[in-house]
């Protein structure tokens, strides 16, 4: 018999993950932010990504999405603990599945190559509604808003147009139709 | 014009409309003027302590003692982070807590000023909240919030941090009114629908069981009643956690002692066999429920618990009831009572051969022990301590380790609020500054702190706080020379290799005493104890009692790691009777 050389137990059967994306209304206050992400890393939730920002300047909200994977039992304790922080004011959990809601990132791309691969580019980028930012002879600054996988897939198949930098938001959600999450 | 008040005033002010008497605390440069301001306010008795680690368990076991919170003030930097310890353990403990920290002035945070520390940043994972003032106008307001938070929902610690700048400024106070809704955060939101399912669920059952915790006692004495008419009025089972013990009387044929890592042999299989457990107020800590996929495999659970997070954690519950204990026990005990008139009559039959089943476990008599006439063992001395202090109404504190189970399994409690240990965090050092907080709260009574003697070491020095306000603790050391529950962790599982776990060097404990200024009494014998413990109960003023007992006793019965609760392993003498084998030899 093994002989378990530990005064715990045996960590148990493993479970699927899923990836959900939870959404927080905050109190905009120091410290919020390390609040929250803090939750995360002291119980060992994943963080995949992040967005945050002051969404109502009157009564002092911001809004944090953040992208995660977990069990179950785990997203259910993720929302449990967040709900218990004191400048909490409510949590929304959406399933990266959900038709109902919108989720999406913004990227920005830096090409430096000819004129022809610059054009290329673009064109790569026509379905994620690309924004021109900046524009010199030998480099384009493109914006896109895509899904998460999408601009993963875009950042791989790019390289070889001159793609040189990447920098990208996490995700933020909204959901569809007139129904606002109270 | 309205009267101006200092931040330092404010402070004092608070704690007078909070009604605060004591505050545990230890003076340094960034607090200086809040420890100006304490001659003004009378109501407000300052204990100074010696280390404040020691404020923090001090004020816990203030607030385990008298359900009020406890309140500590300390310094910034060093000052704070020695009580993280502390604040840690009132966190895991649900145990309210205030503590005030100074801080450098507004101006030099951020510059590594001298005894500047991130003390907010350090303590936010161990609060419930905290808070930095950066505004003078915001410190009344905060002041009572901080209250707020710490007593209301699942107890637990908060932190105020004042910069000594702060502390000087001046601002109208803002008179406290104390409102009804709080935060959102009390969490009392059960349904009739929960209850008739409580209830169905009670009648329906054969082999039910209560097992309880600490909420019970959180709740206030009143939840205790309540549960002992419950469970009178079901005929049920009930056992409890560490925490819980008290809130239930220990000597009543309906209980069955503790459960879980050390918990009683019958506690353990009727958890493992019931087919409904009723959890009132305990989170199914991992020392309770051993191996979580074979734990109480059979059974219909209900959680009940007032913290929405410890619902399905780690178990998963059929039904969940979040809300206070108390009034979740009042509506249970009403519906019963209207439903189902003399139900434990009623229900007698139903259970009876549950009841047989658990007399059965019982006979196993699972806490007995072998005997000894030439060295004391150490069940024996808690036996003796608790036979001897049991018609008064004793207060018990532990450190941590073999003898805080030997406590929890042979001292009997029957009344709530009589028993402060470290559970969730298991702090070493906990128990000596904890009577000290349990005295100052009851001066009259007795206060015993039951020890090992690695463990009281770690905060001796308030033995010094207790004879400079003639506190008249009995620490109750059990001298093994040994970390005990450490070497016998190395006699099961790591084949006898005692490292670092004997001490080889340690004082000679009546002598410390005596420098203390305190008194100190040895037992070395079974036949002298009983006068020795007399001798110590007829001492008026704190007293370290060295009791030098079986330095190789181990604590039994005992849930080895990973184990589900029906493979327990018991103490040398049913070993004896029945020689162990196959799997339970490796475990021996």
């Amino acid at each position: 018999m093994a002989n378990s050389k530990s005064a715990y137990s045996i960590a148990g059967k493993k479970q699927k993950n899923d990836t959900h994306i939870i959404v927080v209304w905050v109190d905009n206050e120091a410290g919020v932010l390390a609040r929250v992400v803090g939750l995360f890393s002291g119980r060992g939730y994943n963080i995949e990504s992040l967005a945050v920002a002051e969404v109502d300047q009157k009564e002092n909200i911001s809004r944090i999405t953040i992208v995660t994977t977990g069990t179950p039992q785990v997203i259910d304790q993720i929302k449990l603990q967040l709900k218990k922080l004191v400048p909490v004011h409510k949590v929304a959990d959406f399933k990266r599945e959900d038709k109902n809601v919108i989720f999406k990132e913004m990227a920005l791309f830096k090409f430096v190559a000819n004129n022809e691969k610059l054009i290329k580019a673009f064109k790569a980028c026509k379905n994620y509604n690309p924004v021109v930012l900046d524009k010199t002879k030998k480099s384009k600054v493109i914006q896109i808003t895509a899904l998460r996988r999408e601009i993963d897939k875009m950042s791989k198949n790019l390289t070889k147009f001159g793609l040189v930098s990447v920098s990208r938001t996490g995700a933020v959600a909204m959901t569809r139709g007139s129904d606002v999450f109270k | 014009m309205p009267k101006l008040y200092s931040g330092a005033e404010i402070v004092f002010k608070c704690l007078e409309d909070q009604n605060v008497s004591h505050i545990f605390g230890y003076p340094g440069g960034a607090v200086l003027p809040i420890y100006d301001e304490l001659k003004n306010f009378n109501s407000i008795k300052h204990i100074l302590v010696r280390h404040e680690q020691g404020a923090g368990h001090a004020a816990e076991g203030y607030a385990r003692s008298t359900g009020k919170p406890g309140v500590l003030l300390v310094t910034s930097g060093p000052g704070a982070t020695n009580a993280v310890t502390a604040l840690t353990d009132a966190y895991m403990d649900s145990v309210p807590l205030v503590c005030i920290t100074g801080q450098v002035p507004t101006h030099l945070i951020g510059t590594d000023a001298f005894q500047e520390c991130d003390t907010t940043g350090i303590t936010r994972p161990c609060t419930k909240h905290n808070w930095l003032v950066k505004d003078i106008n915001d410190l009344s307001e905060i002041m009572h919030k901080a209250f707020e938070v710490a007593t209301t929902g699942r107890p637990g610690p908060v932190l105020v941090d004042i910069p000594k700048d702060i502390q000087f400024q001046k601002t109208k106070y803002k008179n406290y009114r104390k409102v009804k809704k709080l935060n959102g955060k009390s969490h009392d939101n059960f349904s009739q629908k929960n209850i008739d399912e409580l209830i169905k669920l009670i009648s329906k059952a054969k082999k039910p069981i209560f097992y309880t915790g600490g909420g019970v006692i959180n709740s206030g004495p009143k939840a205790s009643e309540l549960l002992r008419e419950l469970v009178y009025s079901t005929g049920f089972p009930i056992t409890s956690t560490l925490q819980g013990l008290g809130c239930f009387p220990a000597d009543d044929n309906q209980f069955l002692g503790m459960l879980g890592m050390h918990g009683t042999y019958e506690a353990n299989n009727a958890m493992y066999s019931c087919d409904l457990m009723i959890n009132i107020g305990a989170r199914f800590d991992d020392r309770i429920t051993g191996k979580i996929d074979e734990f109480s495999p059979k059974s219909k659970k209900v959680h009940i618990d007032i913290d929405p997070s410890s619902i399905n954690k780690n178990v998963k519950v059929d039904l969940p009831i979040v809300g206070d204990i108390q009034s979740v026990l009042a509506s249970a005990l009403k519906t019963l009572k209207k439903s189902k008139k003399n139900f434990s009559k009623s229900n007698k039959h139903q259970i009876s051969s549950w009841w047989e089943k658990i007399q059965k476990w019982r006979s196993k008599r699972s806490l007995d022990y072998i005997g000894s006439e030439e060295t004391i063992k150490p069940q024996y001395a808690i036996e003796r301590l608790y036979e001897l202090t049991k018609d008064k109404d004793t207060y018990i504190t532990t450190e941590v380790g073999q003898h805080q189970m030997w406590a929890a399994q042979h001292y009997k409690f029957n009344k709530p609020n009589r028993w402060m240990t470290s559970g969730g965090l298991g702090t070493m050092g906990y128990g000596l500054p904890a009577a000290v907080g349990v005295q100052i709260a009851h001066p009259k009574k007795l206060v015993v702190d039951i020890a090992g003697e690695a463990s009281v070491l770690m905060t001796m020095q308030e033995m010094s706080t207790a004879v400079q306000y003639n506190l008249p603790i009995k620490i109750f050391i059990l001298n093994n020379e040994y970390m005990g529950m450490v070497r016998q962790w190395q006699e099961l599982l790591h084949d006898k290799n005692y490292s670092e776990s004997y001490t080889a060097a340690l004082p000679d404990f009546v002598k410390m005493a005596e420098a203390y200024g305190c008194v100190g009494i040895r037992a070395k014998t079974p036949e002298e104890l009983d006068d020795k413990i007399i001798e110590m109960l007829n001492t008026d003023r704190p007293v370290i009692f060295d009791c030098l007992v079986d330095k190789q006793e181990n604590c039994f019965p005992m849930i080895p790691s990973g184990k589900p609760h029906n493979q327990m392993l018991l103490g040398p003498k049913d070993q004896k009777d029945k020689k162990i084998t196959g799997k339970g030899r490796t475990l021996v």
